[in-house]
C-alpha cells in the first residue's frame, strides 16, 4: 500500500518536473510564435485529452515493446524494451499530460503581452535575459497552475498504466491499476480505503485551483 | 431529424411490428461471457439462435469486472465466468438461482510465443531462461493466471523466475503481450492460440495446476426469461459441448 502510493506520487512527481521545462519552450513558440504549423501543434499537443488512454497506452506498447524500430536505437546502450518499466510509464505520462503542462503556460505567456518584453529590450537586455528576468516572473501563477494539473492528471492516469505497465510492484504497479486489480479480485474493502485517499486527494487538488484561480485570475479554460 | 418525419416513423414502426410480430414466440436474453470465451461463445450463439430463435446479446470482458456489475444490479441474466468463485459467490449472495451452477468447461494452459522453436514441447525454455519477459494473468483476478502460478511453483521456477513475470490484468492482456512482442513469451489459455499458426507452444499437462474450470450460472434476472433458460439449457447440449470443444476447452 505504502509502496504503491510512493511509486504513484514519484511517477506524478518526475513527471511534473519533466514537463514544466519540457512544456516550456513549446508552450512559448505557441504563445509568441507566429508559424503556420502552430495550429496543427496545437491540435496535435491537444490529442491526448480526446484520445482514450488505452488507445494510447497500446501504440505506446507497441513503440516501447522490443520490436520497435524506436528501442532498436537504444539498444547500443544496452535497452532493450521499455514496456514493463518505470521508464517507459515516465513516457508515456509525459505524452499523456503533456496537454496540462502547455495549456496554462501558453495562456500565462500569452497574458504577459507585448509590453513587458519590449520594455526589457529596450533597456539592453538579451531575449534570454528577458525571458528569466521578466517573462518567467510573470508567469509564476502558470506554472502552479500546469504543475498542479499535471500532477493531478498523472496520479489519475489509468488506460496507459494498464497498457503498458504489466502490474510489477514497486516499479509500474501505481494506484489507480491497484484499485482496478482489487475491485477484480473481490477485495473490494482495500479498494474503498486506496479509492477514499484518491477522492481525498482530487478535491484538494481541485480545492487549490481554485483558490489559486480566484487569487491570481488564472485562466484555466481550455481556449482553443 | 427523424421527429419532422410522421410518414417515416409510422412506416417504421409498421414494419418494426411485422417483424416482432413474426417471430412473437422468440425472446432475447443478455449473457456476460468471460473473455476468453469469446469465439466459442460466439459461435454457440449462432447455433442458438439457428436451433430457438432466441438472440442471445454476448458481453465480453473480465468476471472479476462482471461479478461487480451484476452485483450492482447489471440486467445480465446468464454469467459464463471464468472460474467457480465467481459463480459460487452469486450463488450464495443470492444473485443466482439455486442450483444452477454447473462447469461448461473446463480450459487448458499453454505456454505460448510468436516466436517459432522458443517454446519446445516440454516446456524445458523456462528453465534456460533465455527470455526477457514472461507474461501471465493476474492471478488473484484470473484462473488462468492462478493456474501458470502453480505450474511454475511445480516445476520450481517461480521464485528463479519471478523478475522476469509481467502480469496482464486479464488472460486477454496476457495474451496481447505476447501477440505484440513485449514478452517473448506468455502462459496463455488453449482457447486463444487454438486458431493462430505458426509461433511456439507447450501445452500444460493438466497435472501441474489446479483445473480451469469455467462454471456458468442462471441468474435471479433471468429466472422467468425463457430465453435465458434456453440458452443455458443448450449450453448443456451435445452440440454446444462439440463447439467448445472444438475451442480447446475439455466438456465433461
Amino acid at each position: 500500500m505504502t509502496e504503491v502510493l510512493w511509486l504513484t506520487g514519484k511517477l506524478a512527481g518526475i513527471t511534473t518536473i519533466l514537463l514544466l521545462v519540457l512544456a516550456t519552450p513549446l508552450s512559448w513558440w505557441l504563445a509568441r510564435g507566429r508559424s503556420a504549423a502552430r495550429t496543427p501543434v496545437t491540435a496535435l499537443v491537444a490529442l491526448p485529452i480526446v484520445l482514450p488512454p488505452t488507445v494510447l497506452g497500446f501504440y505506446l506498447l507497441i513503440a516501447l515493446g522490443p520490436k520497435s524500430p524506436l528501442m532498436l536505437l537504444l539498444q547500443p546502450f544496452g535497452i532493450r524494451t521499455l514496456a514493463f518499466t518505470f521508464e517507459g510509464l515516465v513516457i508515456g505520462s509525459l505524452i499523456y499530460s503533456l496537454p496540462f503542462a502547455v495549456q496554462p503556460l501558453r495562456n500565462a505567456f500569452l497574458a504577459i503581452g507585448d509590453e513587458p518584453l519590449e520594455a526589457a529590450a529596450t533597456l539592453g537586455a538579451s531575449r534570454w535575459a528577458s525571458f528569466w528576468r521578466v517573462a518567467l516572473p510573470l508567469s509564476i501563477p502558470g506554472y502552479v497552475a500546469a504543475a498542479i494539473l499535471v500532477f493531478a492528471h498523472t496520479v489519475g492516469e489509468f488506460g496507459v498504466v494498464m497498457m503498458l505497465g504489466g502490474n510489477i510492484p514497486g516499479e509500474t504497479t501505481v494506484l489507480s491499476t491497484e484499485i482496478y486489480r482489487l475491485v477484480e479480485g473481490l477485495e473490494w474493502g482495500e479498494a474503498h480505503r486506496l479509492s477514499l485517499i484518491l477522492l481525498v486527494f482530487a478535491f484538494a487538488v481541485l480545492f487549490t485551483l481554485l483558490a489559486l484561480e480566484a487569487r491570481s485570475k488564472i485562466l484555466l479554460r481550455t481556449r482553443t | 431529424m427523424i421527429a419532422r418525419r410522421p410518414m417515416l416513423i409510422a412506416a417504421l414502426s409498421g414494419a418494426l411490428s411485422l417483424m416482432l410480430g413474426g417471430a412473437a414466440l422468440a425472446g432475447e436474453t443478455k449473457v456476460a461471457v468471460a473473455a476468453n470465451f469469446t469465439d466459442a461463445a460466439r459461435e454457440i450463439a449462432a447455433r442458438f439462435k439457428a436451433r430457438t430463435g432466441h438472440d442471445a446479446t454476448l458481453s465480453f470482458g473480465s468476471s472479476g469486472q462482471f461479478y461487480t456489475q451484476i452485483a450492482n444490479g447489471a440486467p445480465f441474466e446468464v454469467f459464463l465466468s471464468a472460474d467457480v468463485e465467481r459463480p459460487r459467490k452469486a450463488e450464495a449472495e443470492g444473485l443466482a438461482v439455486p442450483g444452477s451452477r454447473f462447469t461448461y468447461a473446463t480450459g487448458r494452459l499453454v505456454l505460448y510465443s510468436k516466436t517459432p522453436g522458443l517454446v519446445d514441447g516440454k516446456g524445458k525454455v523456462l528453465t534456460t531462461g533465455k527470455f526477457e519477459k514472461l507474461s501471465i494473468a493476474d492471478p488473484k483476478a484470473a484462473p488462468y493466471g492462478q493456474a501458470a502460478v502453480e505450474t511454475l511453483t511445480k516445476l520450481n521456477l517461480y521464485d528463479a523466475l519471478k523478475p522476469k513475470i509481467v502480469q496482464g490484468a486479464s488472460i486477454t492482456q496476457a495474451f496481447q503481450y505476447v501477440q505484440t512482442g513485449a514478452a517473448e513469451l506468455g502462459f496463455v489459455a488453449l482457447s486463444q492460440v487454438v486458431g493462430e499458426q505458426g509461433g511456439s507452444r507447450w501445452v500444460v499437462p493438466a497435472s501441474n495446476h489446479t483445473p480451469i474450470e469455467q462454471q456458468a450460472v442462471l441468474l435471479k434476472t433471468g429466472q422467468n426469461s425463457e430465453a435465458a433458460k434456453a440458452f443455458v439449457t443448450f449450453l448443456k447440449s451435445g452440440e454446444a459441448k462439440a463447439i467448445i470443444k472444438r475451442y480447446g476447452y475439455e466438456v465433461r
